[in-house]
């Protein structure tokens, strides 16, 4: 038996080896036909979300809660283009990633937890920053590296920071950020504070080890942690559906029975109420959740990326471009009376305004002094010993 | 002084800091209900509870990582590593993120967080489980490291790495944990970071080293002294910060040096040492610096060829004669 086994196997393989080059392009024709069976289709995907009135949409809340997260993206969309006019002169150096057409996550997401709660994100980090309350005056000046910048220009457009007000960063290695996280939900649950955090992460990090290390903790401890999947639909160029054998990430939560949901990242009012329900479950004691955020960047990967090529055509993004969550948020403002297109303006000349005001303060911040090379490396310094081996003067 | 192990001595610190700083807590693998893969933590879950004696599932890159964060928003996590072989895994969260959170966020962040287990080959545990991390780990500007080599060393540079303000490597010796010393019972027996102790005194020769190999260091000692050479024995203690007034005096002492580290040569602390005894000492030398280190190849599990990789105290003695020209 064994032996006519393994004589099948031989032939099988024989076989395979006999295929001629058009039966092998037949074959890999087949596969391509497979995958696209099995391409995602976005609206699909989220058609089993109830559609909502524009009431429920609204959720009773303050019209000035709502013109203030109109308010909060279009600073978001005015910033970012600030920065993208500032790098384009040489203003900023580096790798620098814009959020325009994300703005609704972020904003969204952040109006459901209050300022004594922590964010922390990847690199994608500059709407995230303005959202916790740092200054837009603080975040270009760390764009432009200067002293006045939010992390004193040593981080730059991937590392800034606020302390006080609960910004945790602003981490550049792709979904190492989301341990951190982890410990400082364990802090809070360590320590029974009335907490959480919120932490990012793009979609291609979820094939990292970090993500399922992370969740596994999170979910095993049940500590207050709320993972936030923004899906822009694109690792840098690799497609969502090139680098994950399932297409739904807010499945892969359930390998750790954690709750985890959908949630459209073009509608700033699902953000938030998505985002509410699980801060909410976090501060009951219930444990973490994971949100897949479904959005999409108009822009490329980093300024460095055409925003489009290789990997999307200019019509995929002029199609998406009709879901700017700007343009959906101010319809149902306006539908709604709670924000007329002469305030919306109003607002937009506003926000415009504190995004030059801001380049204006980079542009005048002074270069961190050079004797700042040496400063912040430890906390405690106070030790014998030597510490730096570079033999130079200090 | 009470004589203990070496791993009682850890217990000790560990307890100790536990008691005086509800904000210290312990977090590995098997550091609870099993009592620790190496019995460091015996205990300690009974006493502290399991909010502070965590048993993590195996995933060091996740813990180190959660130490980090936790360290950062205020508390002081002592995470183990069941050796430093398997935090390799962890690296990404060493050296990216606690190495580097302060400087990045413009000193906004502090990170107290310790990270101790094994270094170094125990007997014929083959390649993957016998390495000797440390000087990797120095190389990072932002982290402390200490590489105690005595029981005494081991409670008060733990208790010293715990209580800094920045992430704090500590490694420990898979082969010393039932070493025998006399260790002070006092509560606040804390060790000063960078501060080298000359385990042994002679004037021929200095004999600078860390860690486990300060035992291997004074047999080389105890043979030469038969052969009449005395030998200055320097216990690093601790790589970074590095105690370089003490490598300075003792290498104006006695003007010929061998250096002695577990690890490879490639890169190693020894490197570092020899090029700043060089760059700062050259008038005092009467012969090259030399070193010895483990053979520059992966650990192999034979008996005879493990016994071959590994510095021994005969390789020191051949060094020492090279220096004296003997």
């Amino acid at each position: 038996m064994a032996d006519d086994n393994r004589q099948d196997s031989v032939a099988a393989v024989a076989e395979a080896e006999d295929q001629s080059p058009e039966a092998a392009r037949a074959h890999d024709h087949s596969e391509e036909a497979e995958m696209e069976a099995v391409q995602p289709d976005r609206e699909a995907q989220t058609e089993h979300k109830p559609r909502l009135s524009d009431e429920e949409r609204l959720q009773r809340l303050e019209p000035d809660k709502l013109r203030r997260m109109m308010y909060d993206m279009l600073l978001a969309r005015r910033f970012e283009e600030k920065t993208a006019e500032a790098y384009a002169l040489g203003k900023i150096g580096g790798f620098c990633h814009l959020y325009i057409g994300q703005e609704a996550v972020a904003v969204g997401a952040i109006h459901a937890q209050r300022p004594d709660d922590y964010v922390m994100t990847a690199y994608r980090e500059h709407v995230h920053a303005l959202q916790c309350g740092i200054s837009p005056g603080a975040v270009m000046a760390e764009l432009y590296g200067r002293a006045d910048g939010c992390s004193k220009g040593k981080g730059g457009s991937m590392h800034m920071f606020d302390v006080e007000k609960n910004y945790l960063g602003g981490h550049g290695i792709v979904g190492a950020q989301i341990p951190l996280a982890l410990g400082v939900a364990w802090k809070i649950k360590y320590r029974g504070e009335d907490r959480v955090i919120q932490v990012y992460c793009g979609e291609a990090a979820v094939n990292q080890g970090a993500f399922h290390e992370s969740l596994n903790m999170a979910a095993l401890w049940k500590v207050p942690m709320i993972l936030i999947v923004e899906n822009n639909r694109f690792g840098m160029g690799t497609a969502w559906e090139r680098a994950s054998s399932l297409y739904d990430i807010y499945q892969k939560a359930s390998a750790y029975a954690m709750p985890s949901t959908v949630a459209d990242g073009m509608d700033v009012l699902d953000m938030y109420r998505v985002t509410k329900e699980a801060v909410e479950r976090a501060r009951r004691g219930e444990g973490p959740t994971l949100i897949e955020a479904r959005t999409y960047r108009f822009v490329g990967h980093s300024m460095s990326d055409p925003v489009s090529g290789v990997y999307r055509t200019k019509e995929d993004v002029e199609k998406e471009k009709g879901n700017d969550p700007i343009r959906i948020f101010a319809d149902l403002l306006a539908r709604q009376n709670i924000l007329s297109q002469e305030e919306l303006e109003k607002m937009d000349e506003e926000v415009k305004r504190i995004s030059e005001e801001a380049a204006e303060f980079a542009d005048k911040s002074p270069e961190p002094a050079l004797d700042e090379l040496y400063t912040e490396i430890y906390a405690n310094e106070d030790v014998n010993g030597r510490l730096y081996f570079d033999g130079r003067k200090r | 002084m009470a004589v203990i192990t070496y791993r009682e001595a850890l217990n000790q610190a560990l307890a100790e800091e536990m008691e005086r700083d509800p904000d210290v807590f312990l977090m590995g693998e098997e550091v609870g209900v099993y009592n620790g893969a190496y019995k460091v933590s015996k205990g300690l879950l009974e006493r502290f509870g399991e909010m502070r004696v965590v048993d993590t599932p195996i995933t060091e890159l996740g813990f180190a990582g959660l130490g980090v964060g936790a360290a950062m928003t205020g508390v002081r996590p002592v995470i183990e590593f069941m050796t430093w072989n398997f935090a390799i895994l962890a690296f990404d969260q060493i050296f990216n993120a606690a190495a580097k959170m302060r400087s990045m966020s413009g000193g906004q962040f502090r990170v107290p967080v310790t990270f101790r287990g094994p270094t170094g080959a125990a007997l014929q545990l083959a390649a993957q489980h016998s390495q000797a991390l440390e000087s990797q780990v120095a190389h990072y500007p932002g982290v402390k490291v200490v590489v105690p080599g005595t029981p005494a060393d081991a409670k008060g540079l733990l208790k010293a790495a715990i209580r800094d303000d920045d992430p704090v490597a500590v490694f420990e010796g898979e082969m010393l944990y039932n070493l025998k010393g006399e260790v002070p019972e006092d509560d606040d027996y804390v060790i000063p970071l960078g501060v080298a102790d000359l385990k042994r005194e002679g004037g021929d020769v200095s004999i600078i080293t860390h860690g486990k190999m300060i035992h291997v260091a004074l047999q080389a000692a105890a043979a030469l002294e038969k052969d009449g050479v005395q030998a200055d024995v320097l216990d690093l203690r601790s790589l970074r910060p590095l105690d370089t007034d003490a490598i300075l005096a003792t290498v104006a002492k006695t003007n010929r040096v061998v250096l002695l580290e577990e690890g490879w040569a490639f890169g190693g602390i020894t490197a570092t040492i020899a090029a700043m005894i060089q760059e700062e000492a050259f008038d005092h030398l009467d012969a090259p610096v030399l070193r010895v280190t483990q053979a520059d190849v992966p650990m192999p599990y034979a008996k005879g060829l493990e016994r071959a990789a590994k510095p021994s105290a005969e390789l020191v003695v051949e060094k020492v004669n090279q220096v004296l020209y003997r």
